[in-house]
């Protein structure tokens, strides 16, 4: 059946033709969601690097020039930027250690002979279910705010009272903020590590006198740390981009304080409709987190063997 | 055996120490999202009272006003973008991740990789020419530009989970159907679907939670008509004076389609926020 449908070209049908065509059926179902992602993300991108060469302000008509490399020359020279890379990265480590940390000790709680885990572990993944600008909201106005805010109050015997935390403290209020929703994905990562562990083998360590301390350090952690390293990637990958808890919050401010490369993003595109320089932003933050996704996901992912099967 | 046994009968006390310990921990952690029911069943005056009110008649008052006023259609819209966006995901996902699991090429693993890097692709690659074209379709405000981001954005993640589901179908599954001559079509519909059908349920859930929670797209690309569910809790950020219970009950019902799908797919969560990597 096959030798008609190519037959009719009169030529005989070579096993390498054959094998082309076979190649480009078994690729056919692929291509519509390929075309489409590869559309709506790369023919952007290509224009993005394009903008980034032009002087272009969306609302000064005409003011499309070609001005070469100055939007990165002014990247390097831009205070707001390095401010913006360094809060963005500043955010990023000290939410995902903090998370990480906090999110193997809950892990390791959830593992033990605890009461009630499967409870636990539902009202634990609350906080990064809860819509990221509703959480800001709830934290920012009715558990911060000095006046009618619960922490202010429990805080007034410690003289803590009335402080403003989001204004005094932007940027703890952010990183706290992001901790509480972070922590439970490290956790549920963690705790899928933990409990691929062979129970016997830590009790065998146990009648070996190994002490918990000892056990944990040498044969719980080499487990868990391909797992802790995967949540650590992909919450980096997500915790870069933070927007909504800035927005909410802080709104970058005071003064730039809060300001991390998303946040400047979208005040240089969407304030002051600097096209071209907004886009050289965006390449930059695009060559830096392509290594790092690149690197660090095909690594850890041939860790976890979601390689082809064939 | 007897170590085992020594260790059983060591435990109550340290497990119920631990215990306490655990749901202490628990507790602050879900102490904010308690607090917001609390609140969203308070009249105004509690909700804005120094000393915070503990005790109180809850009241179904300000549920009643967020849903009397202009929040419904907020909610539709963040509906229709979640619900359609990941139907397309489905519909162009499932033959993708079934050429990658079943009949892998050459170069599957490249384009494995490809679907994952556009996922982590920062917006600014890609934000304003989106933008600026959404612009010139006047697709501004049009909720259909929402539904195609989404789907741009879910596709890598629908992609790698579905295909991380039939790969623990056994292959000569689908090598008997394509023996008794089934079509491609057919074969999607009559087998993998049926096959994976938990998978592709926890797939639509996860790609409904990332959808309606988004915020960056919805803010910049809608400003009324076509606005969601997140972008009217913007509203209470500044201007509108003290409206602390209603903003408790907006954020709730904003929050809970998504609190309720998580809790069902709990089990799957965890598969989906790894893309599949850990089960």
């Amino acid at each position: 059946m096959v030798g008609t449908i190519a037959g009719s070209g009169g030529g005989r049908e070579t096993a390498a033709s054959v094998a082309r065509r076979d190649g480009w059926l078994r690729r056919l179902p692929l291509l519509p969601a390929f075309v489409y992602v590869l559309i709506l993300t790369q023919i952007p991108f290509a224009l993005t690097i394009y903008y980034s060469f032009f002087s272009w302000n969306l609302l000064k008509p005409g003011s499309f020039k070609f001005t070469g490399i100055d939007n990165y020359a002014n990247l390097i020279t831009d205070e707001n930027i390095r401010t913006a890379v360094w809060n963005t990265v500043l955010l990023t480590v000290c939410v995902i250690g903090i998370s990480a940390v906090l999110g193997l000790a809950v892990a390791s709680l959830l593992n033990s002979e605890v009461f009630g885990k499967g409870l636990m572990r539902t009202l634990m993944i609350a906080p990064f279910l809860i819509m990221p600008t509703a959480g800001a909201l709830i934290w920012k106005d009715t558990l911060l705010n000095p006046l009618f805010g619960l922490l202010p109050y429990l805080l007034t015997p410690f003289g803590l009272g009335r402080v403003d935390w989001v204004n005094q403290y932007p940027m703890a209020t952010v990183v706290t903020v992001e901790v509480w929703r972070w922590t439970p994905f490290m956790m549920l990562i963690i705790l899928a590590g933990l409990q691929s562990q062979n129970p016997e083998i830590l009790e065998a360590a146990r009648v070996d006198g190994a002490n918990a301390f000892q056990a944990f350090r040498r044969i719980t952690l080499p487990l868990v740390r391909p797992f802790l390293e995967l949540g650590a990637l992909l919450g980096s990958l997500f915790v870069v981009q933070t927007f909504d808890s800035i927005y909410m919050l802080t709104y970058g401010g005071p003064g730039t304080d809060t300001t991390n490369l998303p946040f400047l993003l979208y005040l240089v595109a969407f304030q002051g409709f600097n096209i071209g320089q907004a886009s050289a932003i965006g390449v930059v933050a695009v060559v830096l987190t392509t290594i790092v996704a690149t690197v660090g996901l095909r690594t850890l992912f041939s860790i976890f063997q979601v390689e082809p099967r064939r | 055996m007897s170590a085992k046994l020594v260790a059983q009968r060591q435990f109550p006390t340290s497990r119920l120490l631990w215990s306490v310990v655990g749901w202490l921990v628990v507790f602050v952690f879900f102490f904010p999202v308690l607090w917001m029911w609390l609140e969203a069943f308070k009249t105004e005056p509690q909700a804005a009272s120094s000393p915070p009110t503990f005790l109180f008649a809850p009241t179904l008052e300000e549920f009643q006003t967020v849903l009397a006023g202009n929040f419904p259609p907020f909610f539709i819209n963040s509906a229709i973008a979640s619900i359609s966006s990941t139907l397309l995901v489905l519909l162009l996902g499932i033959p993708a991740a079934y050429a990658l699991a079943i009949r892998p090429v050459k170069r599957t693993r490249d384009v494995l990789f490809f679907f994952i890097s556009t996922r982590f692709l920062p917006f600014a690659a890609s934000l304003l020419p989106l933008y600026l074209l959404a612009r010139d379709l006047q697709l501004l405000d049009n909720i259909l530009a929402l539904v195609l981001i989404y789907t741009t954005i879910n596709m890598p993640l629908g992609v790698w989970l579905l295909r991380s589901f039939l790969l623990e179908i056994p292959p000569e599954l689908f090598e008997a159907a394509r023996v008794d001559g089934a079509s491609f079509s057919t074969e999607i519909r009559r087998i993998v679907v049926p096959l994976i059908a938990p998978g592709i349920a926890a797939t639509s859930l996860i790609c409904l939670i990332f959808s309606w929670n988004e915020f960056f797209y919805a803010v910049n690309f809608t400003s009324s008509v076509a606005a969601t569910a997140p972008i009217f809790l913007v509203s209470f950020i500044s201007g509108r004076g003290l409206f602390y219970a209603k903003l408790a009950a907006a954020a709730t019902l904003a929050s809970l389609p998504v609190l309720i799908a998580g809790w069902i797919a709990q089990k799957q969560l965890i598969r989906g926020l790894t893309m599949g990597a850990v089960k």
